[in-house]
Formats: C-alpha cells, structure tokens, sequence
C-alpha cells in the first residue's frame, strides 16, 4: 500500500469498488494514480464503479506453489467493468461456471487490516449471460 | 540508409544448459571470451559494455559489478533491464553509441542460473515487488496464467485453437533434434503438446519454454574496427522498442508492442516482412510466438492459427523459417530471458553457421524478444539483421 493507493483499499473495506476519474480530460482508468495517465493532469478523483461486468478472460489455476490449498483451484481474470477497465482479479466461482463474457458482480474479502479489503468478482446469478 | 554501418563481429552461446558448479559471473565471463575470440578482437579492445545482470545479486549497479570481475576499461556502459528483450536493445543502444562515437567495440553478455537455483519461474507465487504488484501478485496470478488469459482471449476472438499453438511447439523440436546442445533434442507431435498436462488452461507444459542455466554474449564493432577483421560479419540493419502495458485499464492481451517496435525496426532497415528470410522469435510460450506473427505483419492479426497450420515455421522450406536451434521452446532459455540466443542464431544463420538440416538461405533475418508479461506489461524489442554481401 502507498499513499496513492491507501484510499482505493479503504473503498474497498467499505464495499465500494472506486476507479479513478481524471477532471481534466474525462478518462476513469484503473489502478490508482495520483496524475492522470492520459493527460498527466493531477486533478484525479475516485469515483464509485457499478462494480459489474464482464470476465474479458481467464485461466485455472490448479497448483501454485506458496499459496494455500484451501483456495485451489483458482480463477484469476481480467474483468472488463461496465465502465470499460479492465482489471485483474478472481472470479470466486467453479471454473465450469466461468467463460469469457459471463458477467460477474464485485464482492469484497477482508483482510487482517481493517482499512484495506480486495475485490473480487463472482458470477451474476440472476444476470443474463453470453458466455 | 546513409549511417555509418555496425556490425555483430562475434557471437557466442555458452553450451550449458545445467550449471550446478559455475557462478553466473564465471557464465557471463566465459560467454564475453568466447564472443571476443570468435570476432578476433582481445578484451582490452573492448571500451563499451552492456548487460542487465546478475541475477543473484538483487542490488542492482550490474555494468559495474561485471566490469569489475571482467576487468574491463570502459567509456561507455548500459544496463537497461526490462527482462528477455534487455539484450536486443542492448544491441540497439550499442549501434547508437558506436555511431555516435562514444565507443567503437560493445560487448552485450548474459548469463543465468535459473536451472541450478530451482527457480520455477512462471509457476509459483512470489512477494509483492512494486505497486502494480498489489494489483495484480495479490489475486494469485503467475507469469504462466497470464500467457493462459492471453491465448484464452485469442482463442475466443480468433478461433485459435490449441493444436494451432501445438504446431509452434512441433516446428521448433523438429529443428532441436538437429542441435546437440538442446536441452530436449526429440521431435514432439501435436497430440504430445495438446495431451501433456494443462498447465495454465488453456496452456500445456509444452507450450512452455525450458529453464536452464547458461548464456551468451555479442560483440558489436565500427567499420573502422571491422576493416581490420578477418571474421565475416552481420550488419546491424534497423532496431526498434517499445513498450506495452495496461494502458490504464484498456489493455489487449491479444496484441503486443511487437507492432510498434517491429514496424520501427523494419522502417529503420528499409524493409518489410516479406523481405525477411529467417525470424529468431521470442518464445516463452507457444503464444507469445503466435502474436509476436501477427504483430510483426507476417500474417493479419487473428490469422496466426492458420499461418502457423501449414508449416510456414518450419526450415528451412516454410514461408517463415523460425527458431532453427529449437529456440526457448526446446533448446535454451538462459536466466529465463530469451532475447541473447534469439539474436546468435539469427547471426549463424546469416553466416551460414546454423545446425546443416536447418540452414536457411537467408540475407535477411530477424531476432525478436518480449520482456515482461504481454497480459501485464512488457517490452518488446526487434533487431533486423543483414548479411554484409546481400
């Protein structure tokens, strides 16, 4: 965490999922930047995503060394938001129930600090899907 | 092009593959001896140096710890490091230096022990490095499923299939069974990729690179230095870099920056990819080869696949002979950066130096590396290679 990001992962604990919007020229973009990276204007804010989307695509992952059992197999993505970012995340799903384009919302898993959650998407139950 | 030409006056790729008993700064001296007698020249001749490193000592300052152990009196050093593709912009910073007069023999060494230090890179977790790692690191992800998310997204806009990624891995085998110092020399079929196991789906264990240890080194010369060797020589045609990234959150992990530095490297020599005779193409994975073609302009994006079906890869008759050591895929991958060895066979081949079944008539050749992760950010860096009496 650094004094550019501390306030992405405070959203976070707070169950919002926030992308940054530059004043200047209008891009939202993720991850956080203090200066915009289109147009390096330092007139940035956080702005609340829908926190829905699309998987833009995916891989299982079945063995990973260092991490725990527990959370095997896992999904890691790239969501594409209904803002147009896309981010790299998990999709908390069986990976039968991942393809590319099912729409997925943002949920939040805490961790030991308080101020600081991380997002991660799972499918959309009651969402229409192209996947 | 009325600049002064430079030349790639030696080459040298170190034979080893598992290196338990050498140090990497012993690799990284071997590799510069070697590449210096291949070119006729001595180490006091040397009076420029490039690397990017020695992988065990994470304190940075590489030009200067191995100018120390080289004993090397350089006017020019250069240690820029962006992964695989440091050393083919080695090559292209050198060309620029010797023109500019700021020294006239450039030495470029790699060296790595990967294979020694049970380092298996791609496949595990590791601590968070940077601030982009927390968004990223943090979610799980390795190197090998982010190459997965990119062939998955390739797979679903273009119809790639896995037996199309299959037919790189084939190719490059069918060249490492006539190279003796290919770590795996047997010929392997589509079904043994496709059936070998999935790795980062939809990515098999081979469609992954090898890990081992070793190196290698170049030596690039003036014309003046140049006039003076008996050695045939390769002529530096054109270079060109980029870099790729997230683009602030609109990313395509279907394209990589090998459009923006392949276009500058061509326009530079003066040619266009119909002109290339042979293509040394980083390969890291099945399908980094796959879309480094296509951004290269050999075929249209999302036409890979096809391109790649019907042996164009394959030397030396294919349309696109590539790899002719076996390449990453078979044969070496060195400090799990791939861009040295990419550029030393495209020298043999101009200098009619490549393993005898795989020799390819070639005047122009190409090497190509990608540094990073082309679903995060990477480099991607190109070299056009000429033979002197094309």
């Amino acid at each position: 965490m650094t004094p550019e990001t501390r306030e992405f992962w405070a959203s976070a604990a707070d169950g919002d999922l926030s992308l940054s919007e530059c004043q200047n020229c209008g891009l939202v973009y993720y991850y956080p930047r203090a200066l915009c990276p289109d147009c390096f204007s330092d007139d940035v804010t956080g702005r609340s995503a829908t926190g829905e989307g699309e998987v833009y695509s995916y891989s299982v992952t079945r063995t990973i060394s260092g991490w725990p059992e527990d959370d095997l197999p896992l999904v890691v993505a790239y969501v594409e938001l209904d803002e147009g970012v896309r981010m790299m995340t998990n999709v908390h799903a069986d990976p039968d129930d991942v393809a590319v384009g099912t729409r997925v919302e943002v949920t939040f898993v805490d961790t030991e600090e308080p101020d600081v959650a991380i997002p991660v998407f799972v499918p959309v139950t009651d969402g229409e899907s192209d996947g | 092009m009325s600049e002064e030409p430079v030349y790639v006056a030696g080459a040298f790729e170190h034979p080893t593959r598992e290196a338990p008993e050498s140090s990497t700064m012993q690799l990284h001296g071997e590799c510069a001896k070697h590449a210096l007698a291949d070119a006729g020249l001595s180490k006091d001749d040397v009076n420029g140096y490039f690397t990017s490193g020695v992988p065990e000592y994470e304190d940075g300052k590489p030009t200067l710890l191995m100018a120390d152990y080289l004993g090397l009196d350089v006017s020019y050093m250069d240690g820029t490091d962006h992964g695989g593709a440091s050393y083919v912009s080695h090559v292209a910073h050198a060309v620029s230096a010797i023109r500019d007069g700021r020294c006239d023999v450039a030495l470029v060494t790699l060296a790595g022990r990967p294979r020694s230090r049970n380092q298996a890179t791609g496949s595990g977790s590791r601590p968070l490095r940077s601030m982009q790692d927390s968004f990223e690191r943090i979610y799980g992800v390795t190197n090998i499923a982010m190459y997965g998310m990119a062939a998955r997204r390739h797979m679903h806009e273009y119809g790639t299939t896995p037996e199309q990624l299959a037919e790189i891995r084939v190719a490059a085998s069918t060249h490492a069974q006539h190279n003796p110092n290919a770590l795996y020399q047997d010929p392997v079929t589509v079904e043994d990729v496709v059936e070998s196991r999935v790795v980062a789906d939809p990515l098999h264990l081979l469609d992954c690179c090898v890990i081992t240890d070793g190196g290698g080194a170049l030596v690039l010369v003036s014309e003046d230095v140049r006039e003076d060797l008996e050695r045939e020589c390769v002529e530096v045609l054109g270079c060109g870099e980029a870099a790729g990234h997230h683009q602030a959150g609109r990313i395509d992990i279907t394209r990589t920056a090998a459009e923006r530095s392949g276009a500058r490297a061509f326009d530079e020599a003066g040619i266009e990819p119909a002109d290339v005779d042979y293509a040394s193409l980083y390969d890291s994975f099945t399908i980094t080869v796959l879309e480094t073609i296509e951004d290269l302009g050999f075929c249209e994006k999302g036409e890979g696949g096809e391109f790649v079906e019907d042996g164009a890869l394959q030397a030396p008759d294919g349309e696109l002979p590539f790899n002719t050591d076996g390449g990453g895929l078979c044969s070496n991958h060195p400090g799990n950066r791939g861009g040295m060895t990419k550029m030393i066979e495209a020298v043999r081949q101009l200098r009619g130096e490549a393993n005898e079944p795989v020799q390819v008539d070639a005047d122009v050749a190409i090497a190509h590396a990608t540094g990073g992760s082309i679903a995060t950010r990477h480099a991607a860096a190109t070299v056009v290679f000429g033979r002197e009496d094309r």
